[in-house]
Parts: C-alpha cells; sequence; structure tokens
C-alpha cells in the first residue's frame, strides 16, 4: 500500500442549519488520483473546500502527512486548487498569473522564469507567456489555471469541476491532458465532478457522495460493476433497479420468478435490490428468455440501440448493437454472473450510509 | 476579526448618523436656537403647517422635482433609443456630452447656466431652475436608461410589428414594460437629485422664489426655522418606514421563495 | 423595413439640449472670462484670477479636497470589503442603512456638524463628560474635512462597491491558494482589480470637494476662504461676473483633467472587459 497522504477524520460541516457533511472518514494515499462523484449539493466541492482551507469543519479532523492541518490558513498548505471558473487574476498576463505563487514566495527571478517555462511546456500552451488571460479561450484559461498551481510544486492538487465549462470534444482533451500532467508530476489529484464518465475514466479511486455520505469508495471497475448500492448503481451508468426477494444464495426472486445469480451470503427471504446493465441482458427467441415481452421503442444513439423492453411488468433498458424493430415480441436473459445484488436500505438514512 | 469589522461597521454608521440624530433632536427642542437644550416640544410640527414660506418652498421642490425628472427620463429615453443606432465613435460623443453635468462641478454648471440664461435674456425665476434642473438630472436618468435600452433585443419588438401592431402599439406593449425598472430609476434618481440640489439652483432662482435647499440656506444666516427640523424628520422617518417595508417585504418574498424551490427539490 | 431612419431622428433633441444647455453655458464662461469691461478679448481678468490671494486659496482648496479624497478612500475601501462579505445575508440592510442618511439634506446635516463640532457643542459635552480636554474644531480646516468626508463618502463608496463586488470571491481564494496572506491578496489582487472603482470613487469626490463653498461657509466661518468661496461672492456680493468666470475658468483646469483621467480608466476598463 502507498503511503498515506491525507486523512479526514469525523468531518462535519453545517451551512445554515443544514448538514452539507456528516461523520465523514477520508484516506488519500500519495500519487493517488481520486475523484469525488456525486450529484450538485452532495458535499463534494465543500469537500474539497474543506482539504483547501477555504472552509473549516465543525467538527473533526484533517491531517496532512500526520499533521493536524484543521485550522491552518490555505495560503500555508501545500494544496493548490484549480477553480471551477479558472478565476485567473484579469489584471495580469499569463506570466504574472503562473509567477503569482513563486513571487511571494521569494524565488529567483531566473527560478521563476523557468518554472514558467516548465510549466507552459506541460498545459501545451508554450509561448503565451505575454498573452492577456482575458483574450484567451475557456479551454486555454483553464490551462493557465493548472500551470498556475502546479508551479508551486503542491503535493496535492484539488481541481473542482474544472473540465464543466469546456465543451465536449475539448472536455475529452483534457481529460487526457490532465491524466498526462498527473503522470509526469506524480503528484496527488483530488478532482471534483458530476460527470460519472469522467470520474470512470481518469480516476484511480472514485469516491461516489450523496447527501454529505460516502456512498461507495473504489477503482473506476468495482464502482461500476459492483455497486454497493441502489444510489450508486443508479448514479454510474445505465442501469436497471428492480426489487427483488434473495430466496436463497445464489437464486433470486424477481417479477414473479427466480433467477439463478452468483450472489451468496444476504441470507434467506431476503428483500433486495436487483441491478442489470442493459448492455449485459441479451434479447433472444421470446420463449428462450428468462421473460417474454415486447420492444416498446427503440433509439439509436450512435454506437449502440437503446431499447426498451416491456417484460414481466417492468420496462428494461437494454443496449444492443444490432437493431430491432419496435413491437416485435422477444425475450430476455439475464445472465447469472451480471445480476448485481444490493442489500436494501433500511430507512432513508440509511440509504445515504450504505458504506458498509 | 469579525468583531473589528462589527466595530467598524458600527463607527461608520455612528458618523453617518450623528448628525441626523441632532436634527431630529432639535425638532423637539424648545428653545429656537440650535445647540441649546430647553425642554420637548412638538410645537414646531404644528407650527409647520402655518409656515408659508416654508410650505411654498416645499411645494416649489416638489413640482421642480417631479416636471424635471419626468422631462429628464422622456429625453433620456429618446436619446438611448436614438444611441443604438449609432456607430461607437457617434455613441462616445453623445456619452460625453451627457456626462458633462455629472463630471463639472457644481458651481460651475450652475454659474455657467445662470450667464447662459440671462445672456439669453430670460427672467430667472421657476422656469430657469426647472430648465437647469432637467440638465442636471438628465445625466442620471442616462445612466439608468442607457444600459437597459442598449441591452434590449430587437427580436420581441420585430414580432409584434410581425403580428401587426404598429410601431407605436409594439413600442408601448413590448418595449416599454421591459424598461419599466429602468425607468422608474431614473424618474427617482433624477427627483432625488433635482430635490437636494442646493448649488444651481441657488445661481439660477433669481429674487422671489426658492426651493426647500435654498430657504435652508438664507435661513442660516439667521438661524433656522425649527419647522424645517420638523420638516426634515418627517421626511427622513418616512423614508426610513418605507425602507424597512421594502426590506421586510424582500425577506419575505425570498423566504417563500426559497421555500418553494426546497418543496420542488 | 423599419423606421430605423426616423429612429435617427431621435437623437435630434438631445443634440439641441446639449448644444444649448451643456455646451453654450460653458461657451458664456469663457467669454466672460476672456472679455474686459467694454467687451473686448482681454487676457487681464484672467490674469486678475491668477494672482497670490486666490492661488492661496486654491492650493488650500486642493489640500483639502486631497486629504478629504484620501480619507474617503480610506473609510470607504474597508467599508465596501465589510458590504462585500455581507451581501448575502443582510447585505442589503446594511447598504439602505448605509444610503438612508443621503435623503437627509446635506444642508441641514452639515449645519448639525457646527452643532455636533463647536465649542459648547455634542462632541465637547462628550468629552467633557468623560474628563477629557474639549477640542476647537469648528471654523478649522479639520472641520471642513469632517464635512467633506460626510457629504461626500458615499460618491466614494458607490463605484467601490461596483467595482469590489464584481471581484469573484474565487479570485481572492485563488490568491490564497497560491500563498497570498489577507494583505498580500488586498495589495495584489484587489487594490489592482478595483483600480478603476479608486479612479472612479476619487474623481467623485475630488471635483464637489474642491469646488464647494457651502461646506466651507457653514464650518469654516469666515475664516477659512476656499476657491468656491471666492467665486460665489464674485457672482452674489461683488458682482464681477468675469473675474468669477476667469476663475472657474481655473477650476475647471481640474474639471478636464479629471473628465480626461475618468475616460481614459473607462475606455482601458472597456478593453479590459472585451
Amino acid at each position: 500500500m502507498k503511503k498515506e497522504l491525507l486523512k479526514l477524520e469525523h468531518i462535519e460541516k453545517s451551512f445554515a442549519g443544514r448538514k452539507i457533511i456528516e461523520d465523514l472518514e477520508l484516506t488519500v494515499h500519495e500519487n493517488e488520483f481520486v475523484t469525488l462523484l456525486g450529484p450538485s449539493g452532495c458535499g463534494k466541492t465543500t469537500l474539497l473546500r474543506l482539504i483547501g482551507g477555504f472552509e473549516q469543519p465543525d467538527s473533526g479532523r484533517i491531517l496532512f502527512e500526520g499533521q493536524d492541518i484543521t485550522r491552518l490558513a490555505p495560503e500555508k498548505r501545500q494544496v493548490n486548487t484549480v477553480f471551477q471558473k479558472y478565476s485567473l487574476f484579469a489584471h495580469m498576463d499569463v506570466a504574472a498569473n503562473i509567477a503569482f505563487g513563486l513571487k511571494l514566495k521569494g524565488k529567483s527571478q531566473s527560478y521563476i522564469q523557468d518554472k514558467i517555462k516548465y510549466a507552459l511546456k506541460l498545459v501545451n500552451l508554450d509561448g503565451y507567456e505575454h498573452a492577456q488571460v482575458t483574450e484567451l479561450s475557456g479551454g486555454q484559461q483553464q490551462r493557465i489555471a493548472i500551470a498556475r498551481a502546479i508551479v508551486n510544486e503542491p503535493k496535492v492538487l484539488l481541481l473542482d469541476e474544472p473540465l464543466s465549462a469546456l465543451d465536449l470534444k475539448l472536455r475529452q482533451n483534457m481529460q487526457r491532458e490532465l491524466v498526462k500532467i498527473k503522470r509526469e508530476l506524480g503528484i496527488t489529484f483530488i478532482f471534483v465532478t458530476h460527470d460519472q464518465e469522467e470520474a470512470l475514466s481518469m480516476s484511480d479511486t472514485v469516491v461516489v457522495m450523496n447527501q454529505g455520505w460516502i456512498q461507495q469508495i473504489g477503482t473506476p471497475e468495482s464502482v461500476y460493476n459492483e455497486p454497493e448500492n441502489a444510489f450508486v448503481a443508479d448514479f454510474i451508468g445505465d442501469s436497471n433497479i428492480v426489487d427483488g426477494i434473495m430466496v436463497r444464495d445464489e437464486l433470486v426472486h424477481l417479477l414473479g420468478k427466480d433467477i439463478p445469480c452468483i450472489n451468496k451470503g444476504f441470507g434467506e427471504n431476503v428483500p433486495v435490490d436487483v441491478q442489470i446493465r442493459p448492455e449485459d441482458i441479451r434479447i433472444c427467441e421470446p420463449e428462450q428468455g428468462d421473460f417474454r415481452g415486447v420492444i416498446k421503442s427503440v433509439v439509436f444513439k450512435g454506437t449502440v440501440y437503446d431499447i426498451t423492453v416491456a417484460a414481466g411488468g417492468f420496462d428494461w433498458l437494454v443496449q444492443t448493437i444490432t437493431g430491432h424493430a419496435a413491437g416485435k415480441e422477444v425475450g430476455i436473459q439475464l445472465p447469472p454472473y451480471n445480476i448485481q445484488i444490493m442489500a436494501k436500505p433500511e430507512s432513508e438514512d440509511e440509504e445515504a450510509v450504505g458504506d458498509a | 476579526m469579525a468583531k473589528l469589522k462589527k466595530g467598524y461597521l458600527a463607527l461608520i454608521m455612528l458618523f453617518l448618523y450623528a448628525p441626523i440624530f441632532v436634527l431630529i433632536a432639535q425638532s423637539f427642542n424648545a428653545s429656537r436656537y440650535r445647540g441649546h437644550w430647553t425642554g420637548f416640544t412638538w410645537e414646531w410640527y404644528g407650527a409647520l403647517f402655518e409656515n408659508e414660506d416654508i410650505l411654498a418652498a416645499l411645494l416649489n421642490t416638489l413640482s421642480i422635482g417631479v416636471t424635471a425628472a419626468v422631462c429628464a427620463t422622456i429625453l433620456a429615453l429618446v436619446t438611448a433609443i436614438a444611441m443604438r443606432r449609432m456607430d461607437m465613435r457617434m455613441r462616445t460623443l453623445f456619452n460625453g456630452v451627457a456626462n458633462i453635468p455629472l463630471l463639472n462641478a457644481d458651481i460651475v454648471t450652475g454659474i455657467s447656466l445662470m450667464l447662459l440664461f440671462l445672456g439669453l435674456g430670460l427672467q430667472l425665476g421657476y422656469d430657469t431652475i426647472l430648465l437647469a434642473h432637467i440638465v442636471i438630472c438628465l445625466p442620471y436618468a442616462m445612466l439608468c436608461i442607457l444600459p437597459q435600452v442598449l441591452g434590449l433585443d430587437d427580436v420581441c419588438y420585430e414580432a409584434a410589428l410581425d403580428l401587426g401592431a404598429s410601431p407605436f402599439y409594439a413600442f408601448r406593449k413590448v418595449v416599454l414594460p421591459e424598461l419599466r425598472p429602468g425607468i422608474m430609476a431614473a424618474l427617482l434618481l433624477s427627483f432625488v437629485m433635482s430635490a437636494d440640489d442646493f448649488i444651481v439652483t441657488y445661481f439660477t432662482k433669481g429674487a422671489g422664489i426658492d426651493t426647500l435647499t435654498t430657504e435652508i440656506y438664507a435661513e442660516l444666516k439667521l438661524g433656522i426655522h425649527p419647522e424645517m427640523y420638523a420638516l426634515s424628520t418627517l421626511f427622513f422617518v418616512a423614508v426610513a418606514v418605507l425602507t424597512v417595508l421594502l426590506v421586510v417585504n424582500y425577506r419575505v418574498l425570498r423566504k417563500y421563495r426559497g421555500r418553494r424551490q426546497e418543496v420542488r427539490a | 423595413m423599419h423606421n430605423y431612419a426616423l429612429r435617427r431622428l431621435f437623437g435630434v433633441p438631445f443634440v439641441i439640449w446639449g448644444v444649448l444647455f451643456v455646451l453654450l453655458p460653458l461657451f458664456f464662461v469663457l467669454q466672460q472670462g476672456l472679455t474686459d469691461a467694454e467687451g473686448a478679448f482681454s487676457l487681464a481678468t484672467l490674469g486678475e484670477a491668477l494672482q497670490w490671494e486666490y492661488l492661496k486659496a486654491l492650493g488650500l482648496s486642493v489640500g483639502l479636497a486631497l486629504v478629504s479624497t484620501v480619507i474617503c478612500l480610506i473609510l470607504g475601501y474597508p467599508l465596501c470589503l465589510i458590504l462585500r462579505e455581507h451581501r448575502q445575508q443582510n447585505g442589503l440592510l446594511i447598504f439602505l442603512l448605509f444610503l438612508l442618511p443621503l435623503w437627509m439634506n446635506s444642508l441641514l446635516t452639515t449645519m448639525a456638524w457646527q452643532t455636533i463640532l463647536e465649542r459648547h457643542g455634542v462632541l465637547n459635552m462628550l468629552l467633557g463628560a468623560l474628563s477629557l480636554p474639549a477640542l476647537n474644531i469648528v471654523n478649522t480646516p479639520a472641520a471642513i474635512v469632517i464635512g467633506m468626508v460626510y457629504n461626500f463618502l458615499p460618491y466614494m463608496v458607490l463605484p467601490l462597491y461596483v467595482a469590489i463586488v464584481k471581484v469573484d470571491n474565487s479570485v481572492i481564494e485563488a490568491a490564497r491558494d497560491l500563498g497570498a496572506t489577507h494583505w498580500q491578496t488586498l495589495r495584489y489582487v484587489l487594490l489592482p482589480l478595483t483600480r478603476a472603482g479608486i479612479i472612479s470613487g476619487c474623481t467623485m469626490v475630488f471635483i464637489p470637494a474642491l469646488t464647494t463653498f457651502v461646506i466651507s461657509a457653514l464650518l469654516g466661518g469666515n475664516k477659512v476662504l476656499l476657491i468656491g468661496n471666492i467665486i460665489e461672492q464674485e457672482f452674489t456680493a461683488a458682482y464681477d461676473w468675469q473675474l468669477g468666470s476667469a476663475l472657474s475658468m481655473v477650476l475647471m483646469v481640474f474639471i478636464i483633467l479629471n473628465m480626461i483621467v475618468e475616460f481614459f480608466t473607462s475606455a482601458q476598463q472597456r478593453k479590459e472587459a472585451v
């Protein structure tokens, strides 16, 4: 296991009487790319601001390399932030923006010049030293914001939805570039986003949050393939989530039928949530499937078809490479190893905790 | 730090309100003389309504203020509409001329208008005050209206024409409602500027007519009639009450909206 | 085809108005200031306006106006920073509380300062009650400065506030994030970003402070003569309009300088915004 860099213990934070973060625990390691993923208002940006020092928790501790930095002012932390709105200094040119932090630290002129050159090269904007920041495009401004932060050699770079203002193509480019920059610098990135695709494609570790609680922490593959509760399953990717009853190990009862699966250890006759990804469902002849049904609609999405199949009293979302005709009678197969069983939350609060 | 800020705010407020408390106290002072407290009285509030000089000055202030505000606002509106179609250089020139009375010193504006009126052979009086007040109100009216007019979208107006409205009808029904906040602000600000102006009025008023400010200035030398304090106190309290109502109304509105959003979420 | 040609006609009233009531009056001042008693062109009056006595008054006016402007800036900037922090909660209330005194007639409030500051005034009564030595402020330049700051502080605060709220919170946070302390953030980020507001506020305060005759008349007794008082007397007591106009022309030099500064700042501001 890599060295622990940042540790958050029992963090609580509320604004105007509303709890934003509740009893949160999180450990971040050296050279890790961590993504905080969740819908807006889930507390992910607040969490980032707590780490950056712009907010202070109501209770709990933040440890950085074992030192308590909970109440430390932002300018004294070895952490730098890339803000959502770029937040460049409009009265300075590109070079002055990048040099800002270094000048405050009293670095020599030649050191600063070298750093500016290096940083601009890293973000692919060589030669832009004397451009006015107001003349740059959104994508370029974001690169300058990254350059301005990394020249200070932070141990952790915080990125607050840095790509959300960019258009799709540019966003995908920047995703790749961020990963490259991260690899080159060898520092820890904590990245906030509400875009699950962004989270899955970039991170080492994904932290799924909802309503101030961490729902699941894991690799992109594990949160996608083995969501621990219905929220994670629903939030990440498309999902079919059906109420079911675990009859016994490796057998689940759903929509009036017993379906084999591979999950164990839930007990007998326990209510559960059953999740199946649309791309894991197979369409077959009516009599061969687990359920018989009719194709309600077909939508071509470019690489796949989104097909809605009404079967067993439920509208299944199925993704296929080949098209089918609407109105056709079909069967659907649910392969046992693609069925994900999740414990039902006992209460609404429990649903939010969920990180057993 | 938070305490320091609160203390600072409190000090500034004390500085701003100290003379106002003094004025309010003076309106209840039985003594005719400023700075001598001889006892509490309501007398001046009664006397106020019998002081014909003050009432006449008040009437002049109100009528000049309203007329000047309306004229300045209309002129600003018409000019702003014309400026929509101008190139940058013409617009800058118009803006420059419009802003001269704003950036110029009141005393120079006052003297220059006096010289103009006398040079044109006009008798100084009510009309010259009114003209002068339109001059000083116009930049403020422009300040409120111009950005709104320049920001207007032609689409709605053209859609109205397309649907068969006459240009005047389309302007009245489509454009004007959109400009309402700017127009209201222009009227209000112009009125305040007119009512509070002393220097320009002083030079353009001639003998035999006074607004509240020139009346006060005339009284300064002999000692201000305490009725004037009573009038200012009444006015101040009225504005304060209005402000409080506005704030309460705004808060209730915001709370209501906030709650509705929560319900929706 | 719309009535765009007609709309150009909408500019005509303003052109007439501007020429007649904005430009022509200024021409009258020039004409008065640059002619002699017979109405012939002459620089004699202007020369008279530049004599030592008047220059001294002008110098004093410039000095007091500068001091007042600086005090307004020093008082106003932190105030705007605090208002900025409060703009989410209670911001409106504080702002209205701040604007409310403006509704009191400024002649009366200035008069009230006399009541506060005079020898047996409110301030000295309070100082006496605390057994502190009495201050003799009224009829001194200090009293005039207090009056100027009181009257013109809002002119400083409004443009400053507009400039300061425009600075995004995250820009300030970015500065802190990059290692700037509170002071360094103010010095290297906030002040430069709000420069246009500062300049605008300063010109808005400086000109009325430079040219006032009311505040000096009320709080300076007849002991402190400012350039505004001299001009006023030339027009209302001495009836030497030509000298008064010539002195006004001297003032206009400052006003024009101010307009130029204001023009270039706003032009640069527009350029930066693009």
